[in-house]
């Protein structure tokens, strides 16, 4: 029961926009085992951004509004947790963050340096929760000794992500390393608070074809030494069997079916999911091989969002959703007609 | 004309730049009845020692000046003066600056760079001050006030004009037109014209309350029309002496100009909102 | 490297920039139909005697010989003598600069000690009451005259209260001149009495300069800050929990401040504007003063004196800016 370290139990979360309210997750459930790497994978829009940045707490605050669930953490509900206490001692120190873009998403105006440096000074793992969670500019008081540990650990790392010249790279500018680089050092500063849990984002969409495979790879490797658990979306399935130990496919806000890699690319029992292998030799994995379009989130098909274009639905998923069953050991699925083994031949 | 009522019902929208619109509006509505509106019409160039320096109140709404005229019947014909320095002023820089500014923007040869640097010279000086240069050797009047500020405004719209041309010049549509072989006159003025014609606009509005406010400026140093005319800045300058106790003799006219320049200000931001894609979007961004 | 090529090519457009400036104010003033001479010699002079005068001055030479001739001496920084007193104008106007640099450096000051921070709050606060507050006060700083705010203040803070004096630079003669700025001659000679006299008499005058400087600089420091906040690495480093206070008084206020500082050359170029009528409404004595003066006294040579030196700390100012930019912006400096 505990042995899970991340539980997030019907999340529901929507977006105030020009065109009225936005369902983007409607009772969202996913599940991360220790030491597992879990894919989250669905079409862009289908709120698998939203639900990385419901577990790291950094939903935005004008528009974004969490109405409901639970997401628990190594047995503790995030969402229970004071938002302070929430920076200071879980965000960047126990689930730590890969953005989509490295090429914006570090401050162009320090140097790699100084940023990398700022993150050890708040978020070392030496640093116990009492002294992370003070106020005032220092977290603890350190002199050149405490620096000089923390640069040699930061250098370890740098050379753990193949880096060349961590000297160097430490004393530029962001936009004076390339983009491949720039990822290898996100992950290092992913790395560097030596969290429980990494939530990656996209991290390679942003990247060229030939490296894109590399910083995965690099990924998984890293993350498995350690024994971090990933969560790592994307809209890319060829990628997620690549170097995930189990997936979940979303669409429109809803989770449809979670699987091992193994189990999901064996047996895939959701009329969707079907769907999205069926269109992988000829699309490359892309999703967009399906006839219809995703709905709009302001105004959802009611039941099961996928029934516009499913075509098993009967009126049942035009009404209700459909709880979660089982379709075999550690495989999920959330359908009234799951799709048996010989449709299954037929349809691949 | 689709754009036109695109634009309209956001001013509608945006009540800040709707107040502009209103203000605006009213200023021109003031400078066109303002002989049917003024309770003293005649005492924009007559006098009456005998009531000089009077207080607000039924008779004189903003008091008297100096010469005994009343303050506000001279406020609402400087309003005359003001749009017409404001507008003519204007015009002549746009007219001025848009041509250059395309024909420099288009052509890349060291006649653009000429153009340009000769432009730059004229925005390296504030403008204050090459108007108080030109104003004084003219000598004092209106026409000079306005000859002025369009020998300094025009680099403006030049410049304006020039860096949106280079860029829009890059776009695949005038490459098109030029490739089909449209004559360089009708891909300037059809084709690129109307794409930078909403910055033109914005700059345009916003300059008004710039111009009307170096305009009251040269008033006030005595630069500006000559001794009667009701000209906000030189009133103001005339209330000095009178200080502290006419008290309501600069207030009005500092009022008048205040809220002129604010409406197009309001009005300018608000189109800039509205015309300008580029901040658009990211006030969109709101997330 | 970048930066150093930056640098040399805002040096070399300096002097043709300079010249063409010179060029500008020449051609402006003598394209004058009314003759300088017969106004400065007055109505009683002779016929030969306005001549003499008038081959004294130079004016007898054809126009592009006259030209060479200014540019030369303006060069050595000789701009002639005034036709009015007919003492050096250079002189003049080396004697009044400190005054109108040390009050626009003063209301720069000013304006950006309250402006960045209330940019900052604003942003932070988007919509709250202070925001709505500042943003009107802001687009009242741009839209009042301010020749007409300096009589305001003349007749509230002078004239009714008393609290500051009504115009002039100190009260008596003034520090020794040793910098010509009276702040830092008081301190030097370690008369603080005359130090406080100063500052009541730059309380008016910089509260008139600062007033647009500061609306520009909030304007600037709120859209820069809403930029950075919105943007990806501040939304990186919320998700690394860095500290609220690190990101937005470090991260975040850096890059505003980069977009800030870019502005202060149009705020020079403001507070010299203003400075002009600023100093007349105030009896500063500067160089404002000193056009103002010569305006009435139609003395064009000291227009032009003052028009060029204007212009040319307006184009040093902003040279300033594009090196400092240059070296506080990563991204242009290498």
């Amino acid at each position: 029961m505990t042995s899970d370290l991340l539980r997030v139990r019907d999340l529901k979360v929507s977006f105030a926009t020009d065109g009225g309210t936005a369902q983007v997750l409607d009772h969202v459930n996913l599940t991360i085992g220790r030491g597992q790497i879990v894919g989250l994978v669905g079409e862009s829009g289908c709120g698998k951004t939203t639900l990385a940045r419901s577990i790291l707490g950094v939903l935005p605050k004008n528009s974004a509004r969490l109405e409901a669930g639970t997401i628990e953490f190594d047995g503790v509900d995030l969402l229970r947790v004071d938002p302070n206490r929430l920076a200071a001692t879980v965000r960047g120190r126990r689930i730590s963050f890969i953005p989509q873009d490295p090429f914006s998403s570090f401050n162009p105006v320090f140097t790699i340096g100084a940023q990398i440096m700022d993150l050890m000074k708040w978020k070392s793992p030496e640093l116990d929760d009492a002294d992370a969670g003070r106020s005032g500019w220092l977290p603890r008081l350190h002199g050149s000794r405490r620096y000089k540990a923390d640069r040699e650990r930061v250098l370890d790392l740098l050379r753990q992500v193949q880096l060349p010249d961590p000297e160097g790279v430490l004393k530029k500018y962001p936009h004076e390393v390339s983009g491949g680089q720039r990822q290898r050092l996100m992950i290092a500063m992913a790395l560097l608070p030596e969290p429980k849990l990494i939530i990656a984002d996209e991290p390679t969409t942003a990247l060229d074809v030939t490296i894109q495979a590399q910083i995965l790879k690099l990924l998984r490797d890293l993350a498995t030494d350690h024994g971090i658990s990933v969560l790592f979306t994307t809209h890319d399935l060829g990628t997620a069997w690549e170097i995930c130990d189990s997936i979940t496919v979303m669409y429109a806000g809803q989770e449809m079916e979670a699987a091992s890699s193994e189990g999901f690319f064996k047996r895939p029992s959701h009329p969707y999911t079907n769907r999205l292998l069926k269109s992988l030799p000829s699309r490359g994995g892309s999703l967009s091989g399906i006839p219809g379009s995703i709905p709009a989130l302001v105004d959802p098909p009611t039941g099961c969002r996928f029934n516009p274009r499913c075509e098993f639905a009967t009126d049942i998923c035009r009404q209700t959703r459909p709880e979660v069953t089982s379709a075999g050991p550690g495989h999920d699925v959330r359908c009234y007609h799951p799709v048996a083994e010989e449709k299954r031949h037929a349809l691949a | 004309m689709e754009t036109l009522s695109f634009v309209f019902r956001k001013l509608v929208e945006d009540r800040v730049a709707l107040i502009g619109a209103v203000i605006i509006l009213l200023l021109i509505l003031t400078a066109v009845f303002a002989p049917i509106l003024a309770t003293h019409p005649e005492d924009v160039f007559e006098f009456h020692p005998s009531e000089r320096l009077q207080g607000p109140g039924a008779d004189h709404f903003f008091g008297t000046d100096r010469m005994g005229s009343d303050i506000y019947s001279r406020i609402l014909f400087g309003a005359r003066i003001t749009i017409s320095i404001a507008v003519i002023a204007i015009g002549a820089s746009v007219l001025i600056g848009v041509p250059i500014g395309l024909l420099a923007g288009y052509y890349h040869s060291w006649v653009s760079d000429a153009l340009m640097r000769v432009s730059d010279i004229f925005l390296a000086v504030p403008q204050i001050v090459l108007a108080i240069a030109i104003a004084q050797t003219l000598g004092p009047s209106i026409e000079n006030v306005i000859l002025a500020l369009s020998v300094t405004y025009w680099p403006f719209w030049a410049r304006l004009v020039y860096a949106e041309t280079r860029s829009v010049q890059k776009e695949v549509f005038i490459e098109a037109s030029i490739a089909l072989g449209a004559s360089p006159f009708r891909v300037m003025v059809l084709h690129i014209l109307p794409n930078i014609m909403s910055s033109i606009i914005v700059r345009t509005t916003i300059g008004m309350g710039g111009t009307i406010l170096t305009a009251a400026a040269l008033g006030f140093l005595g630069l500006g029309a000559p001794a009667p005319s009701p000209e906000w800045g030189r009133m103001i300058s005339e209330s000095r002496e009178f200080l502290p106790d006419a008290w309501w003799y600069a207030t009005a006219p500092g009022i008048a100009i205040f809220l002129v320049v604010m409406g197009f200000n309001l009005l300018g931001d608000g189109l800039r909102d509205i015309l300008d894609p580029r901040i658009r979007r990211s006030s969109r961004h709101d997330k | 490297m970048k930066l150093l090529v930056l640098i040399l090519n805002r040096l070399f457009w300096f002097v043709p920039t300079v010249l063409g400036l010179i060029v500008i104010t020449f051609t402006i003033s003598h394209i004058i139909p009314a003759d300088p001479v017969a106004f400065v010699a007055g109505d009683n002079a002779t016929a030969e005697q306005i001549e003499e005068l008038r081959r004294q001055l130079g004016l007898d030479q054809p126009m592009h010989i006259q030209l060479w001739r200014y540019i030369v001496a303006v060069l050595e920084g000789d701009f002639g003598v005034s036709l009015y007193t007919l003492r050096p104008i250079s002189e003049d106007l080396a004697s009044r600069l400190p005054a109108t640099l040390e009050l626009t450096f003063v209301s720069v000051f000013v304006s950006a000690l309250i402006g960045i921070p209330l940019g900052v709050v604003s942003a932070l606060k988007r919509n709250s009451l202070l925001d709505h507050v500042l943003r009107i006060i802001t687009v009242s700083g741009l839209a009042i005259a301010s020749f007409w705010l300096a009589i305001l203040f003349q007749l509230l803070f002078a004239m009714e209260l008393g609290w500051t004096p009504l115009q002039g630079r100190v009260a008596g003669w003034g520090p020794d001149v040793i910098t010509g700025f009276f702040l830092i001659d008081s301190l030097i000679m370690g008369d603080l009495e005359t130090f406080w006299d100063v500052v009541s008499h730059m309380i008016l005058p910089v509260m008139t300069l600062a007033f647009p400087a500061l609306a520009t600089i909030v304007r600037f420091t709120r859209a820069g800050v809403l930029e950075a906040i919105n943007s990806n690495y501040v939304m990186y480093e919320e998700a690394m929990g860095m500290p609220r206070r690190v990101i937005v008084w470090k991260y975040v206020l850096r890059n505003a401040l980069i977009g800030t500082v870019t502005q202060i050359g149009l705020i020079f170029g403001i507070l010299i504007a203003g400075a002009v009528v600023v100093e007349a409404v105030f009896d500063w004595p500067g160089l404002g003063s000193y056009a103002v003066q010569s305006i009435l006294q139609s003395d064009y040579n000291a227009i032009m004196g003052f028009t060029v030196v204007s212009g040319v700390i307006f184009i040093v100012v902003n040279l300033t800016v594009d090196v400092v930019h240059g070296f506080i912006d990563p991204r242009e400096s290498r």
